[in-house]
């Protein structure tokens, strides 16, 4: 991931320098994005990433070509049955790395256009707006892992394997 | 892994010495899960009567001489249910000879009207080459939930919905008796573990 936003980063960068004597700017920094592979004909599956903002902002929409329908949904387990409800914002506070995985927030892309497959790329547009009304549009390109990928590298299946 | 072994030869010495567990699938009563609940006396999960991708009648006694491990979802679940089944690819990469023979993933789909079966077959065989899904009408899948006392119900989101559902996992003995539960949090490892000591009495 860190390789496909280094261009936009450094854009960022340089943005950020002319702009010194304009008013702070909210700026949104994106890593480890990820969409989950599909089978053909599965309409939808989910985008995974961590967002981290400068100042206190709210991501208010993501959008993708290779859905029709994207939203963000929060998992919640009450008991043993998952929970599944459309959340219309995510709150980031600054400078708080805020993750999007598969055990609570994340994005769900929905009425697919086509198979994502391993490997691929898929373009997501995020729309984040600052506490003071400055908006940020982000464009992130998202690389494919497999049906089976496991969240956040895993976390309960590293000692398994010994 | 090793403790899983070690623990097996202990089961192992076991059913040597008590007679009675070489005589198939002992009562419930021997049993005792370290992780997972002992499900041998709760009256559930008695019957399904189901279809498989390729349009095969599946019932409980289609899986007779198997240890069905059966839990509902649908292919748009991007959470619980690709968790679930990666964990349960795990499992069966952690059980040895006889065991993973045994072993025979069940994914039952909560969401027929959107999970065709061609998809349903692409999805679980993507976890592992011998998982099965099943699937049947809308009424038929109400009536196998109602058997397993299985929540779910769909949760409208934009045009569409998706589908808020119980994680837990079912495993039967090899003659068609539910015997054990797994609930979601539990780890591959954890679950292989129960999973041998069933096998051991069966």
């Amino acid at each position: 991931m860190a390789v496909s936003l280094q261009p936009f980063k450094r854009g960022l960068a340089a943005i950020a320098l002319l702009g010194l004597a304009l008013p702070a700017l909210a700026e949104t920094t994106v890593s480890d994005a990820w969409v989950r592979a599909s089978v053909p004909h599965q309409q939808s599956t989910g985008a995974f990433m961590t967002l981290t903002a400068s100042s206190d902002s709210k991501l208010v929409g993501v959008e993708s070509p290779v859905a029709k329908t994207v939203q963000v949904h929060e998992m919640t387990m009450n008991g043993d049955v998952m929970g599944m409800r459309e959340v219309k914002a995510v709150e980031l506070p600054a400078g708080k790395a805020v993750t999007l995985d598969p055990n609570g927030l994340h994005v769900m892309l929905m009425g697919l256009k086509q198979q994502v497959k391993e490997g691929e790329q898929v373009p997501l547009t995020l729309f984040i707006e600052d506490t003071k009304g400055g908006k940020q549009t982000l464009q992130v390109q998202a690389p494919v892992r497999p049906l089976n990928a496991e969240a956040g590298g895993g976390h309960d299946h590293m000692h398994m394997n010994h | 892994m090793n403790d899983l072994y070690t623990r097996r030869a202990v089961v192992a010495g076991m059913g040597v010495l008590g007679l009675g567990l070489l005589a198939g699938c002992s009562p419930a009563r021997g049993l005792e899960f370290k992780y997972g609940k002992n499900m041998s006396n709760e009256i559930l999960g008695r019957k399904f009567n189901l279809k498989d991708p390729q349009g095969n009648p599946r019932t409980l006694s289609s899986f007779y001489g198997s240890m069905p491990m059966i839990f509902f979802g649908f292919t748009q679940c991007p959470a619980v249910c690709p968790t679930t089944l990666a964990r349960a690819a795990q499992i069966r990469q952690m059980l040895k000879g006889r065991d993973r023979d045994l072993f025979q993933v069940v994914f039952i789909t909560l969401d027929p009207e959107r999970d065709t079966p061609e998809v349903l077959d692409a999805y679980v065989k993507a976890f592992d080459p011998s998982f099965t899904a099943l699937t049947g009408t809308p009424e038929e899948i109400a009536e196998v939930a109602k058997e397993f006392k299985v929540f779910y119900e769909k949760v409208p989101a934009g045009d569409t919905y998706t589908i808020s559902h119980s994680s837990t996992s079912y495993v039967y003995d090899t003659r068609g008796t539910l015997r054990l539960s797994l609930g979601h949090s539990l780890n591959a490892k954890e679950c292989a573990e129960d999973l041998v000591t069933l096998m051991e009495i069966c």
